[in-house]
């Protein structure tokens, strides 16, 4: 986040000016705008342009915290937002680890996180992009439908002080294309979707977007609901990426010190297959979460969280590793301006294996190909390590990839599943999520339909 | 409306909120919020402008404006005055403690209440966490039809997450209180046995064994199973969806889509449920809708545009996240009516299947009603008894297929937690509730044979 905006900067060096003896005071002030175009049939349904501002407050004093926010960056509402904060600060409980970031000397890697050739797009060339989406989609199978197609884009400026001696600030702007399908057949009907996200319009593949849009739809027409039965299942790239965000909550240094990390006190033990090797590193350039700085302000780094199966640590903000007394892994995470930071990966990555999907498929004699995953939010349990989801895809058998399947359950626990991984594929997809995708191989899933 | 249009609308929201969270012991902070602003729509032809703005002054309004009518107006410019007529007042839910004047500390010390309940339940209980949180939001609309309305939702809402410990892992326990009533909502209720239950259901789980696998029949608790109907069939019958053709129930008003035990309503005048609302987002009143009547579909939910374009009456369904979001056909609190049977004979009268106490979050596709929802306290019923907890899993369904497979239904409705439904990347609070029923079929995604 280079060359970021002095007026925000300002804004948070006055707030911090104002902290009182014996109070760590920190500013986070972010503004931005976007954009959002959602064509139907030809036509633009909606056209959203908007801009929001904010700053969030936090007051720490005696071990206390609190904190306030207003969604303004008005001079009489900001001095309000501190008196909030602190007088929030007297019924929180004291807490000797409390306390803000400190700079800790690691050197930032620098992104670029700011292109300009999307800040001067004009406004009818990414309408024209939208229903280009449409058109190419619709025209790609006589069974499609397109349910609607969009562009969005956003950019956003934020600066951060604090009393410690925090003080950063930085621009960034990103933009993506989406089209969700439906593809009918008789009385049934099923869906699918594509996308193609870049830091300019430039970098669109918008025929691949709309060819995955269309082939997620059509594939599962006629899909069955598969006997239950124990299997091998080979995850798709995006759903691999789904599951190391589920397996992200165990590596959580924050759950560690709490109790709700399946990881607990197992760092240089074995957790997984020896295949299974996965850093966070939001320093790769290739990544869609790479970042140069951290929720409180601090370098991103690359961290290794498991090494060959054997787990090697977690990731941290300052206060969870002030707590397990070690230093920040630069994880501090933030949602914008109205909270305060938690700690999280940013942005994890399997090291990959050397062959494609096609190959890992034709060593399985029994199996199915995940292709998407329903209700990981629900059936999934990161404390217990209970898994279950709902799925859909392809059975394979003797290495060929079969009928299509949908209404059932792929179920074991997160602790078997990292243990039963058979192979890691070789094409590593940078999807637009917290999680770099590849193919996986998982032997021993229980899959419960019919 | 300088430049015309067909309709235009300003949504203005003034919302101040308090949060609170406990965990590990510790109040870990107080916090409080102010978000302000307002939301411009406006429509020519089938587009839609939107512009938002946290700028309330004439500038920032009018700025907001040009930008939703630059997109939507390319035709001629004209300029339509309108006379607004407020409406009258739709009052849905009484307060009598606003949460302003209630003190931090009594906020607080709800959430050490409850962290102390939960682990009086043993030394099995290894961690609790709880969050408190109250709004007050104001909203006014009004819009070129000459709507002006006003409403004042006030929320207060207490969440408890506990984990227990035992030889075979980790377990954990959940519940939450949440109306859109005041700060007597607290004393309305027993908090300590609200965290004692999240407690008993996390040690009740340390000797839970596997779920089935497979498809058998399944019996949801009175109160724990909205969700289903919410899924199952409640976003499918939302007009946007249908009108779209992304929907398993377009086109079938006035047939059966579900057994004849099932009469579904949704309900934003429940006063006082999570999704209660005086006026919906575009400034119509709550309404109490029949959705499926005795197992024939009867109404879709409407929202503004969609009502006007097929020239159907509003139902209060019109609603949004924030000003900064476009309303949408949402559902408010969506329930089943009571049958007739008795909870326990229902149970009885199952020799082999799972007993679902308690569901947590649930998602479905509306276009082929594929849905699941997951189970986060549940039972094996074995002759006609309940025995084992199970451990967690996921439900998988088709919609109009369990609707129809619904075999037994209750007389004993309760409503259930507060949720917030998620759709097209917007949350709003909705209730449900239902009697305890008997699906004859679902696929429990457990892993024993």
């Amino acid at each position: 986040m280079s060359s970021g905006s002095s007026q925000l900067q300002d804004i948070a060096d006055r707030v911090i000016a104002q902290a009182a003896r014996g109070e760590q005071v920190e500013a986070y002030v972010a503004r931005g705008v976007e954009t959002d175009i959602r064509i139907y049939e030809g036509e633009v349904e909606h056209f959203v342009s908007a801009q929001s501002e904010g700053i969030g407050i936090r007051v720490i004093k005696d071990g206390r915290t609190g904190f306030a926010y207003a969604g303004t960056l008005d001079e009489s509402a900001i001095a309000s937002v501190l008196a909030q904060a602190r007088d929030n600060v007297a019924f929180g409980t004291p807490d000797e680890w409390a306390g803000l970031a400190e700079p800790d000397g690691v050197a930032v890697v620098p992104q670029e996180l700011w292109n300009e050739a999307l800040a001067a797009y004009p406004t009818a060339d990414k309408i024209a992009l939208a229903k280009e989406l449409e058109r190419l989609t619709a025209a790609s199978d006589p069974r499609v439908r397109v349910d609607d197609a969009n562009y969005s884009d956003g950019a956003g400026e934020t600066a951060v002080a604090t009393t410690t001696g925090i003080r950063v600030n930085g621009r960034e702007n990103a933009c993506y294309v989406s089209v969700s399908t439906l593809a009918d057949d008789g009385d049934e009907t099923q869906t699918g979707f594509g996308f193609s996200v870049g830091r300019s319009p430039h970098e669109f593949d918008l025929a691949k977007a709309a060819r995955e849009a269309a082939d997620r739809a059509t594939r599962l027409l006629g899909a069955i609901k598969p006997p239950s039965k124990r299997v091998t299942v080979v995850l798709d790239p995006y759903v691999t990426a789904q599951f190391l965000g589920v397996i992200s909550s165990a590596l959580n240094g924050e759950n560690v010190i709490k109790g709700r990390s399946l990881f607990a006190n197992r760092v240089g033990e074995s957790v997984a297959s020896p295949l299974f090797t996965l850093i966070d590193d939001p320093t790769n350039p290739k990544a869609y979460t790479a970042t140069d700085i951290d929720g409180e302000g601090l370098a991103a780094r690359r961290n290794s969280l498991i090494e060959a199966g054997v787990l090697q640590g977690f990731v941290h903000s300052s206060y969870s590793a002030r707590r397990a007394g070690t230093v920040s892994t630069g994880n501090s995470v933030r949602g914008g301006f109205k909270g305060t930071p938690g700690v999280g990966c940013l942005a994890m990555q399997l090291k990959p294996g050397a062959r494609t999907q096609a190959e890992l498929v034709a060593d399985v004699e029994d199996g199915v190909l995940i292709q998407m995953v329903q209700g990981l939010h629900s059936g999934v349990n990161p404390i217990s390590g209970d898994f279950s989801t709902g799925a859909s895809g392809l059975l394979i058998s003797k290495g060929q990839l079969g009928a299509p399947v949908r209404e059932f359950t792929i179920a074991s626990t997160l602790q078997r599943m990292l243990h039963d991984i058979v192979e890691v594929g070789g094409d590593v997809d940078w999807l637009p999520s917290m999680a770099a995708g590849v193919s996986l191989v998982i032997a021993d899933v229980t899959m419960s339909g019919a | 409306m300088r430049k015309g249009g067909d309709f235009a609308e300003v949504y203005a929201e003034d919302k101040s909120s308090t949060s609170a969270g406990l965990d590990d012991g510790r109040v870990e902070q107080v916090s409080s919020g102010r978000d302000r602003g307002a939301g411009i729509r406006v429509v020519v032809g089938e587009t839609t402008g939107f512009a938002y703005t946290a700028d309330l002054s004439e500038a920032g309004l009018r700025a907001a404006a040009e930008a939703a009518s630059a997109v939507a107006s390319q035709g001629g410019a004209g300029t339509r005055v309108v006379s607004l007529t407020r409406s009258p007042a739709h009052v849905v839910n009484r307060i009598e403690i606003y949460p302003d004047t209630v003190g931090k500390a009594a906020k607080v010390s709800l959430l050490q209440r409850v962290d102390e309940a939960a682990r009086s339940m043993g030394g099995a209980i290894g961690q609790v966490s709880a969050g408190y949180a109250d709004s007050r939001k104001r909203i006014i609309v009004a819009n070129s039809d000459g709507l002006l309305a006003e409403d004042e939702q006030v929320r207060h809402i207490l969440r408890i997450s506990v984990v227990a410990n035992g030889d075979a892992g980790m377990q954990t326990g959940f519940e939450s209180l949440g109306h859109t009533i005041g700060f007597e909502l607290f004393d309305q209720h027993d908090v300590e046995e609200l965290a004692r239950t999240a407690a008993r259901q996390a040690i009740t789980k340390l000797r839970a064994r596997p779920a089935p696998s497979g498809a058998i029949p399944v019996v949801i608790k009175a109160g724990s199973g909205g969700v289903l109907f919410h899924e199952a069939c409640g976003h499918g019958l939302e007009a946007d969806l249908v009108s779209k053709g992304a929907s398993v129930y377009r086109g079938k008003v006035g047939e059966l889509v579900a057994s004849p035990l099932v009469t579904l309503v949704d309900d934003g005048t429940m006063a006082g449920e999570w999704g209660a609302i005086g006026i919906d987002d575009e400034g119509h009143p709550s309404q109490h809708n029949v959705l499926i009547q005795d197992g024939v579909l009867t109404d879709y939910m409407w929202d503004h545009l969609r009502a006007r374009k097929e020239g159907h009456a509003h139902s209060g369904n019109g609603r949004r996240q924030s000003y900064m979001h476009l309303p949408m056909v949402r559902m408010t609190n969506t329930y089943v009516l009571n049958g007739t049977e008795n909870a326990e004979d229902i149970i009885r009268d199952t020799p082999y299947g799972v007993y679902v106490a308690k569901l947590g979050g649930g998602s479905v596709n509306t276009a082929s009603g594929d849905f699941v929802f997951g189970m986060t306290e549940a039972y094996l019923i074995e002759n006609g008894e309940l025995t084992d907890p199970l451990r967690e899993g996921n439900l998988i369904g088709n919609g109009p297929q369990v609707l129809r497979d619904i075999d037994a239904l209750a007389n004993d409705f309760a409503m259930g937690n507060p949720g917030t439904c998620g759709k097209d990347g917007q949350g709003v609070p909705v209730g449900d509730g239902q009697p305890t029923l008997r699906v004859k079929s679902m696929t429990i995604g457990g892993t024993a044979a």
